[in-house]
């Protein structure tokens, strides 16, 4: 299949199964069936895209004129292509586990809900493609609005106070921050198309960088950088699927790769180190990452711990963006697809604990591993990897920005990063530690696991983050940023 | 026949109104209207096409009488593109009067109704199309008339629309009085009438106290009618006690005939190089609306009354235009004009899906319409998508205008500007998801009454909102048709 075709699918897929969900309504097993299936060949359409641009193809498809000067365009390149495939693998498995969670949780409106997951994807896709910071800026609209629906989906008053919180915090940021850095851009260069190296630097007086750079970095809210990461975990609100595809995975990761993709595409690796410009970001994401550690120790409700790391996590992109070095580039990109086959694991875990148990603070949550051994072992699978331990995919990624961080001369970065993975042992190594060994206040033993189709997708992606490990070589973006002396594994 | 195109535009909803309360019939008014604004629409329809495919602008002579003599209608470029907006949101409204006049107004009256409607869209036509500065006078008191009586008939469904209509009247009043009143001192100044003559003769009076009062008045005058922030007082009852209809023709067209015609008279008749123009008028537009943006905005959100509370979006929106218009450029005229447009979709839109509520829910409240999503999806839907286009929510038509409006700011430098545009752009999320939460955040409490839809209810508002969309994607035609139109003011003055 063609390039172009590829883009077509991957963008219209979703949308055929959210048109699907809504046609096949009233006939459930039809219904979620259909959406699987969809998935799967998304997936592999995502597949085929990520192989062929990583051999160097591109293409370019413009699917409307908006005015004369703005074009709704795609274009892939290994980075977009990378997070199409994060979002486009991770999707079929985590619709087939919301199928299980949205039963066993006996919540209502599934039709609204997977339609909305559908819609949530295809923006998603078209982040993943955009051409250009317009065409971008417009899918991740689209994305924030499409979620609101899910966030609020248990229309009680918490989750419309944490609706108004989420939405009130990324489209505010979104419009007054990254509506105008995008303009500024515009006006200054008189371009916004995606320019491999970057199309500021001979228009940019480079005292002005770090204020542009600081509307991007704040306007784009789903990174949650502190301090405007607050909509995160209010929308944990939602079900546990939404928490686990669209905030450990689409959403935050559009956010994180936005700015990656700014800082590649827009102004260049090579102009941010000349100039310095951002250096104050690789502070402020060091503040996140320490920060939300220690917010994630302090919390027991599970879900609210990982939403804390997912936040601590998401600023490792943001730095590895930040120090701009091609090593440290090239591990934030990678850690989009580490930290996402982690953490949807560790929220498919948290999940499938409600749903088979009915449980989400950890107090309660001693000897649970000996009745759900599977769930428990790959929470386990997943904490590694997001610790960085081998032999898993997240301890690549760490190295990486930790040999970037040497590359740039910043030390503390690497303490910082060290201090982390501490940090993350103890607030990820305590759910298993007494899961497995404390001892049950009712003294149950029984096995208790949650549904199947919960079940097989955790399995499959804490298996995916050992695979990982070994086969890092192949999803490393290959963008030719000079100076990469063979450091790589 | 079709030579005649300038003048039968506006000739036949003037002449379909008598036809209307002769009729005696309200199913024939109604199809006389419908006729007539039909018509209306292809003739300017027409006209747009020539003007726009040939770059040509014409002039036709009303009785053959040749300027400065006689009274002459130009179609240039800049109201071959305000027209046909004006007069297919006729249609569209003519069509969804039916339904709601059968509704909300006395049967008795209701011939009157659609008289007194085809005098106010004629009317709003005519000060399109005239190139006569006194006739836009003319036709601006025969819209402004009709109008007042059109909200007073309010007064079955809601008394408050007399003392609305009253106070509309008297503002109204004063805004024409005030024109014509500038309009003497031009006269007085360069002995003519005509707008091309008038900017011929008077970059040759030079820098006068009389010509900068005349400037001055007409301004002001014409802030009275277009409800510029802080003359904007009386748009608010007005438009939340007039009948839907009324409601929903005003609010997508008055305000921005207005708004053409000001911009007629600044840049194409004054011109940018006139005294006192950039320092003084285009800078009290500039601060008037940026603060009519915060203020309308911070009041829509404190409205629970929803026809309120996007009436007073509008006086945001209009501070939109009005800064456009006040950074005195070609970007910011074409943002204003884009914005005049798409403006005109999404407010029609929203008022229409209000009246489709008004006759089942009596006041539309925030309170009233709670948890109706799932009774009347449709109609809910509409308000979405007007409100989401109000946000200026990319694919949506608000974004175009949005996009036009900071580009034009920022390539005036006015950066402050521009980040204040998008302050108050953002805040309109408040007032637009306080309604999204009340329509489908709640269940419909058990003792409300229960809503219900047709088509014939919903199907003005949708396309409406179909056009909003589709100009959302599709922008190309307008954005260079708003270019070419601004083009031809702003070198009108030569």
């Amino acid at each position: 299949m063609d390039l172009d075709n590829l883009i077509i699918g991957l963008l219209t897929l979703p949308l055929v199964a959210a048109a699907g969900t809504l046609l096949l309504g009233h006939y459930e097993n039809l219904r979620d069936g259909f959406s699987v299936a969809t998935g799967l060949v998304t997936a592999w359409m995502a597949f085929q895209l990520f192989a062929a641009v990583q051999d160097g193809m591109t293409t370019s498809v413009v699917i409307a004129q908006l005015t004369p000067s703005l074009a709704l365009g795609f274009s892939p390149e290994p980075l977009g292509a990378l997070f199409a495939l994060v979002a486009g693998s991770l999707w079929p498995l985590a619709t087939l586990y919301s199928v299980g969670y949205m039963r066993g949780a006996h919540e209502k409106n599934h039709t609204r809900f997977f339609f909305f997951y559908a819609i949530a994807i295809h923006a998603a896709m078209g982040i993943a493609l955009a051409d250009g910071l317009f065409t971008l800026f417009i899918f991740y609209e689209i994305l924030t609005f499409s979620t609101y629906p899910l966030v609020t989906h248990k229309g009680n008053a918490d989750s419309l106070r944490s609706g108004r919180i989420y939405l009130g915090i990324l489209v505010s940021t979104s419009i007054a921050f990254l509506f105008l850095a995008i303009f500024a851009t515009w006006t200054l260069t008189g371009s916004q198309n995606f320019v491999l190296g970057g199309f500021l630097a001979d228009h940019l007086d480079p005292r002005y960088a770090p204020i542009l750079l600081g509307l991007f970095a704040f306007g784009i809210g789903k990174a949650a950088l502190m301090p405007i990461h607050r909509w995160l975990p209010a929308a944990m609100v939602a079900p546990t699927p939404v928490s686990a595809l669209l905030h450990a995975v689409a959403v935050v990761k559009a956010g994180v790769f936005s700015i990656v993709k700014i800082v590649i595409y827009v102004f260049g690796t090579d102009y941010l180190l000349q100039t310095g410009a951002s250096t104050w970001l690789i502070w402020i994401a060091c503040f996140t990452i320490l920060v939300g550690s220690f917010v994630a120790m302090s919390k027991s409700n599970l879900k609210a711990r990982l939403a804390y790391s997912t936040i601590s996590q998401l600023s490792y992109i943001v730095l590895g963006a930040a120090i701009a070095t091609p090593l440290a580039v090239q591990g934030a990109s990678v850690h989009i697809l580490m930290h996402a086959a982690g953490k949807i694991t560790l929220f498919f875990c948290a999940g499938a604990i409600y749903v088979a148990h009915h449980l989400s603070d950890l107090k309660d949550m001693d000897g649970l591993g000996r009745r759900m051994p599977i769930t428990f072992a790959c929470f386990a699978l997943g904490a590694l990897s997001i610790i960085g331990i081998p032999p898993l995919g997240g301890s690549w990624t760490k190295l990486m920005l930790m040999l970037g961080a040497l590359e740039a001369d910043v030390m503390a970065v690497v303490f910082v990063l060290m201090l982390s993975s501490l940090l993350s042992l103890y607030y990820l190594g305590q759910p298993v530690l007494r899961g497995f060994f404390a001892k049950a206040p009712d003294g149950d033993e029984s096995y208790a696991e949650a549904p199947l189709t919960m079940v097989i997708p955790l399995a499959v992606t804490a298996l995916a983050s050992i695979a990982l490990f070994f086969y890092v070589d192949y999803f490393i973006p290959s963008f030719d940023i000079p100076a990469l002396d063979g450091v790589l594994p | 026949m079709i030579e005649h195109a300038p003048i039968l535009q506006i000739i036949i909803p003037l002449l379909a109104a008598p036809l209307a309360v002769l009729s005696g019939r309200r199913d024939i008014a109604w199809l006389i209207a419908m006729l007539a604004t039909t018509a209306s629409f292809l003739l300017s329809v027409h006209l747009f096409s020539i003007v726009h495919m040939l770059g040509v602008s014409i002039t036709y002579e009303l009785g053959n009488w040749p300027a400065p003599i006689g009274i002459v209608y130009v179609i240039d470029a800049a109201n071959a593109y305000v027209m046909p907006v004006i007069s297919g949101i006729a249609v569209v409204m003519t069509y969804a009067a039916r339904t709601l006049v059968e509704q909300e107004i006395d049967p008795r009256d209701q011939t009157l109704f659609y008289t007194a409607w085809l005098l106010t869209i004629a009317g709003m036509m005519g000060q399109v199309a005239t190139g006569d500065a006194f006739n836009i006078f003319v036709f601006l008191e025969i819209s402004s008339l009709s109008a007042y009586a059109l909200v007073a008939m309010g007064a079955g469904r809601d008394r408050r629309a007399l003392p609305a209509a009253f106070n509309y009247l008297i503002m109204g009043t004063l805004g024409a009085t005030f024109y014509v009143i500038g309009l003497g001192l031009l006269y007085m100044l360069t002995g003519t009438l005509n707008l091309a003559d008038l900017a011929a003769r008077l970059p040759m009076i030079g820098d006068t106290h009389t010509g900068f009062a005349a400037l001055c008045f007409i301004a002001l005058g014409l802030f009275l009618k277009m409800a510029l922030f802080p003359l904007h007082f009386w748009l608010v009852p007005a438009y939340s006690t007039a009948p839907s209809a009324v409601s929903a023709l005003m609010a997508a067209t008055a305000t921005k005939v207005s708004v053409y015609v000001l911009i007629r008279l600044l840049f194409g008749v004054f011109g940018v190089d006139f005294p006192g123009m950039l320092d003084v008028v285009a800078v009290v537009l500039l601060g008037l609306g940026l603060i009519g943006a915060f203020a309308g905005t911070i009041a829509a959100i404190m409205e629970t009354d929803l026809k309120r509370l996007f009436a007073q979006s509008s006086i945001a929106q209009l501070g939109y235009m009005a800064i456009g218009l006040g950074l005195g450029t070609k970007a910011g005229v074409t943002a204003a004009l884009i914005h005049l447009f798409n403006h005109a979709l999404m407010k029609g839109a929203l008022f229409l899906a209000i009246g489709a509520l008004v006759a089942q829910l009596g006041t539309v409240t925030l309170a009233s319409i709670r948890g109706i999503g799932r009774q009347a999806p449709m109609t809910s839907a509409a308000l979405l998508f007007g409100g989401l286009a109000l946000l200026g929510v990319p694919m949506t038509a608000g974004f175009i205008s949005k996009v036009y409006l900071i580009s034009a700011q920022i390539d005036g430098q006015a950066y402050i500007v521009a980040g204040l545009t998008v302050i108050s752009s953002a805040l309109a999320l408040v007032y637009v998801w306080k309604i999204v939460e009340a329509l489908y955040m709640h269940e419909r409490p058990a003792r409300a009454v229960k809503v219900t839809e047709s088509p014939a209810q919903w199907l003005g508002a949708w396309i409406l909102v179909a056009a909003t969309i589709y100009f959302g994607v599709q922008a190309e035609t307008v954005v260079a048709a708003a270019s070419q139109a601004a083009g031809a003011l702003i070198s009108g003055v030569q």
